[in-house]
């Protein structure tokens, strides 16, 4: 069984696209090897910045014959459906054959195909494989016509067995498979012939490449951590870096560097966002003080003088970067401390949306919003506008025009600066959040509030102008602002009608006409619900379950509706909640046929004495003991004591369906009974909608 | 590997002189005012048609908004960018631009270089391509592209295009840390001249104009002005009525759109023209510079059958 071994060497690959093209040349080549009839016992595929490399072991040498049979048309059917059947099958009129099928006479074409070398399937595979690689950008070069992700140079493509490595003859775009390679550009550039990939791997770490991304990271994290560590100093943590610059070097070489005493006074966000963004370098933290001292850049090279020059390199062009972020400290620090004001003016300048205004007119509205959401979350109303009025205040400053990434941090900075309320330094950070599924919930009563009139004011003045999220296009993160809403409720426990604040916020929004602003809110609150169902089924709860309690009046009280959905849901995980569904269910089609039939709603007046046997007796005394308890329980909202309240329902119901025949043929029995099941759904009803729920 | 130079015109020439062995036509400047070496049409016009190109020039290059009075170490008004556009990209391009830093001295053995991912995309010349920024020791000493497409129509065959910004990349090579204190001309002539000597003055004059007294009414004015003589080039009768001979004015008309795309770079360094508008004035510079690119490819020097 042979082993295939295939490198793609081209000029550099962005790093971040390096894994999943890797991933998928393996998956690419060995799901056409298998569709073309051979089979193998595994397969690993490596990234560099130059290679893709994939190995596949245990390959099979040949596909089998095969042979395969059609029926066509019935003898006898016109020339043109046989002439299109053979066309079809690829096969000529006179290799047909007729049989009796039993059903009268066909032809049949009998389909034998011979079976393949591995290299013709391999090069095959290999073509389809290039010529429509999925990669997220990528371009010609030359005057070819081919697309790769950079110009592809060399490909090696081998099968080996036990009689040696043989290439596999290949030609794309006049590049021309071998067994060569090359090595590191500097350090090893001559090429080199590789008859297996044991044999490759070994000769490219000879030539000073590294293959695998994981050994290339955690060479990386290993001599940078303890460089810091003989320093007396600790890596601060970025796997995402650490993957990127895994993906920039073949052969990555550590160094160690001084941030120049005139910057450790920078904020350490500052410094690192500098570093990381601009230079790619790893921050090093002094862990008593906290504060970033050094940075670790990796190399692709090993330099005679030990990286000296390199590295005197790189602290030359983050002196020059970090002089230029101190000096937007300081100027910024400046405007701060005298109170912000031009910043602040500056914002009526800035348009944040054309129809929505400048950012001025915004932190207006948002300033008016804050006081009515105050109350609802704790907060001070005269302090939350305050906060409300100076958060935006650094997006003029220069840092946050340098690195908008630390907008809102810096805002925490200056605030502190300018001896504003530690509340509303605090709402300077931790307004925007949260940004993502997993940013952090801000519970600071200011921040809240600030952060809830924000999003509310963005999600209203995009409605009133029109521009709702549709599809897959979202440009205004309009879903990521009503996640932030509804992730801030829940996390605070906020119980409040949502439609409320929606038509205060719509309120300082100029709409096309009179009605729009209502339509508008009823609208938004349908987008919550939207995506609140999608929050919640990521958090486990079933689609259905949400529908339930969607329907139930409130539901713009989105904590309640939750605490509802799962109480409910925790309901029918239960045994009994389970069965009282099905009796729920029993009940609901018995009355819903008799009421079509019938041409009434059945809905009052179950009376006890006309109840016939013990069974009905008990259901009636079930439901007596219940409504009370139901109705006292979701006066206090408290829906698991409801479902409690609910699950005794459940034993009484089965007995009674197992017992009692509901369509009685004296018409007064059967209106009582229709009527006595009517009052289980009505109960069930007023929990939650459970005609909703499958199964 | 190349001596180290002393100054910075003998990076300058070592870089013509290498790409001139290279078989480049070394050209000299456009003579208007451009924001980068691309605009010139050596590049941007003969990226697009049919007909091999190489060529390797110096344009000095204008960014209203990046003046700093001459006070800043790195940042200039007014600066040098050294261009090189070859069509169809070779093969070996990396290696032959490799060659080019060896040429000034960057010992590849010693320094750290690296092809990091940059794409480059003008909206104004409705152009992009894919390539890298080049690093040395943690500082990008040029932009490698490789144009997929320009003025809106896809590049056959592709060029390859390097710029290098030539001041970065000569403090970096000659150990200087303020451009000002560059030396220009070599250190031991008789007139030793550094950057400051030549440019100190005039990026102090350019700067306060740029910000606070070019007239926005008037470069309004001529914005507008270019932009329709630019289209009123292009709407001419193919056939010359007095020479009878079919001349297409591509070049004209784009000189009119570098016009317009200058005009509209000072406009936003007196800061005039608010984010909206912004992205309006490039779309009309980009309507130009493709009508440009369409003219362009039908001409003869556009690869157009004569």
């Amino acid at each position: 069984m042979p082993d295939l071994l295939i490198e793609l060497f081209s000029e550099e690959i962005p790093a971040r696209m390096q894994a999943k093209a890797s991933e998928n040349l393996r998956k690419m080549v060995a799901d056409g090897l298998v569709e073309a009839g051979l089979t193998y016992a595994s397969a690993a595929s490596f990234a560099t910045p130059r290679r893709l490399a994939l190995t596949i072991d245990g390959l099979t040498a040949e596909s089998p014959d095969t042979r395969e049979e059609r029926r066509g048309p019935k003898v006898g059917a016109p020339d043109k459906a046989i002439d299109g059947f053979c066309r079809g099958a690829g096969v000529e009129r006179s290799a047909l054959e007729t049989r009796d099928t039993g059903k009268g006479e066909f032809y049949f074409a009998v389909i034998a195909r011979k079976g393949r070398k591995a290299p013709e399937i391999v090069a095959e595979t290999l073509d389809r494989t290039i010529r429509n690689f999925p990669w997220p950008k990528s371009m010609r070069w030359g005057d070819g016509t081919l697309r790769w992700v950079r110009p592809l140079q060399s490909i090696l493509c081998i099968l080996t067995d036990e009689a040696g490595a043989e290439v596999v003859p290949f030609e794309i775009e006049g590049v021309t498979a071998s067994n060569t390679t090359r090595g590191h550009r500097f350090m090893a550039p001559d090429a080199f012939s590789v008859a297996n990939f044991d044999d490759y791997e070994t000769k490219l770490k000879r030539a000073k490449v590294v293959l695998r991304a994981d050994e290339r990271a955690d060479a990386i994290w290993h001599d940078a951590t303890n460089r810091a560590f003989a320093a007396g100093l600790e890596l601060v943590e970025d796997p995402g870096l650490l993957a990127e610059v895994a993906g920039l070097v073949e052969w990555p070489v550590v160094l160690m560097g001084e941030i120049g005493a005139d910057f450790l006074g920078l904020p350490p966000e500052v410094l690192q966002t500098s570093m990381k963004e601009h230079q790619k370098f790893f921050s090093v933290r002094d862990p008593k003080s906290g504060r970033i001292v050094r940075f670790v850049t990796v190399a692709n090279i090993e330099a005679p003088d030990d990286g000296a020059t390199i590295l005197a390199g790189n602290q030359k062009v983050l002196a020059a970067r970090l002089s230029d972020a101190k000096f937007f400290w300081e100027n910024d620090l400046r405007v701060a401390g005298a109170g912000m004001t031009p910043w602040l003016d500056a914002l009526e300048n800035v348009t944040f949306e054309r129809r929505l205004g400048t950012q001025r007119d915004r932190i207006e509205r948002i300033a008016a919003l804050v006081r009515e959401i105050a109350p609802l979350v704790g907060a001070e109303p005269d302090l939350a506008e305050r906060a409300a009025r100076v958060v935006k205040a650094d997006l003029s400053s220069e840092m946050v025009y340098e690195f908008p990434e630390l907008q809102g941090l810096m805002g925490r900075y200056y605030s502190e600066a300018a001896g504003l309320p530690a509340e509303v330094a605090a709402a300077c950070q931790e307004h925007y959040s949260p940004l993502g599924p997993s940013d952090a919930v801000p519970s600071a009563a200011v921040s809240v509030a600030v952060a809830l009139a924000d999003k509310l004011d963005t999600l209203t003045g995009f409605w009133a102008i029109d521009e709702k999220p549709t599809g897959s296009k979202d440009p205004f993160a309009l879903r990521r602002a009503a996640l932030g809403v509804i992730r801030l409720i829940l996390a605070n426990g906020l119980e409040t009608g949502l439609a409320g604040h929606l038509r205060q916020a719509a309120g300082l929004h100029r709409w096309a006409d009179e009605q729009a602003p209502e339509q508008g809110v009823v609208d938004l609150v349908g987008f919550f619900h939207d995506r609140l169902k999608v929050h919640l089924r990521d958090e486990g709860v079933r689609y259905d379950v949400i529908d339930a309690c969607l329907a139930m009046p409130g539901s713009d009280d989105l904590a309640l509706l939750v605490k509802r959905a799962e109480a409910l849901a925790a309901f029918l995980k239960t045994d009994d909640g389970e069965n009282l569904l099905q009796g729920f269910k029993r009940a609901n089609n018995i009355l819903t046929q008799a009421e079509e039939k019938d041409g009434v709603e059945y809905s009052f007046g179950a009376d006890r004495k006309f109840a016939e046997g013990p069974e009905e007796i008990a259901l009636f005394d079930a439901l007596d003991a219940a409504d009370p308890r139901i109705a006292a329980a979701m006066q206090a909202e408290n829906f698991a004591a409801a479902m409690g309240a609910m699950a005794g329902l459940r034993a009484p119901t089965d007995a009674f369906f197992d017992a009692v025949q509901v369509n009685a043929d004296s018409g007064v029995v059967r209106r009582n009974r229709l009527n006595l099941l009517s009052r289980i759904r009505g109960l069930c009803l007023s929990v939650a909608d459970l005609t909703r729920i499958e199964g | 590997m190349a001596e180290k130079p002393t100054c910075f015109q003998e990076i300058i020439l070592r870089l013509q002189a290498y790409w001139a062995a290279r078989g480049c036509a070394v050209l000299q400047p456009y003579d208007m005012e451009v924001g980068a070496g691309t605009f010139h049409p050596a590049t941007t016009l003969r990226s697009l048609g049919t007909r091999p190109w190489a060529a390797a020039y110096v344009q000095p290059s204008r960014r209203p908004t990046d003046g700093r009075y001459g006070d800043n170490p790195n940042r200039l008004q007014h600066y040098y960018q050294f261009q090189v556009l070859i069509k169809p990209s070779p093969p070996d391009l990396q290696d032959l631009y490799l060659g080019s830093l060896a040429a000034i001295g960057i010992d590849m053995g010693m320094h750290d270089i690296r092809f990091v991912e940059d794409d480059w995309e003008s909206p104004t010349l409705g152009a992009w391509g894919l390539g890298w920024e080049v690093w040395c020791d943690g500082m990008e000493v040029s932009q490698y592209t490789y144009f997929q497409q320009v003025g809106g129509h896809d590049c056959h065959p592709v060029s390859g295009e390097l710029t290098y910004g030539l001041e970065r990349l000569a403090m970096y090579v000659l150990g200087i840390d303020h451009v000002m204190d560059m030396p220009f001309n070599a250190p031991g002539s008789p007139q030793p001249l550094t950057y400051g000597d030549i440019f100190r003055q005039t990026e102090r004059e350019y700067s306060r104009w740029n910000f606070d007294i070019a007239d926005t009414d008037i470069l309004l004015r001529h914005f507008e002005e270019a932009e329709a003589e630019c289209t009123r080039i292009l709407q001419a009768p193919e056939v010359d009525p007095k020479t009878g001979r079919h001349i297409i004015m591509a070049h004209p008309a784009y000189d009119q759109c570098i016009k317009a795309s200058h005009l509209f770079n000072l406009l936003d360094a007196r800061g005039v023209i608010s984010v909206t508008e912004r992205q309006a004035y490039i779309g009309r510079v980009r309507a130009l510079a493709k009508l440009c690119a369409d003219a362009f490819v039908q001409t003869e020097a556009g690869g157009a059958a004569a």
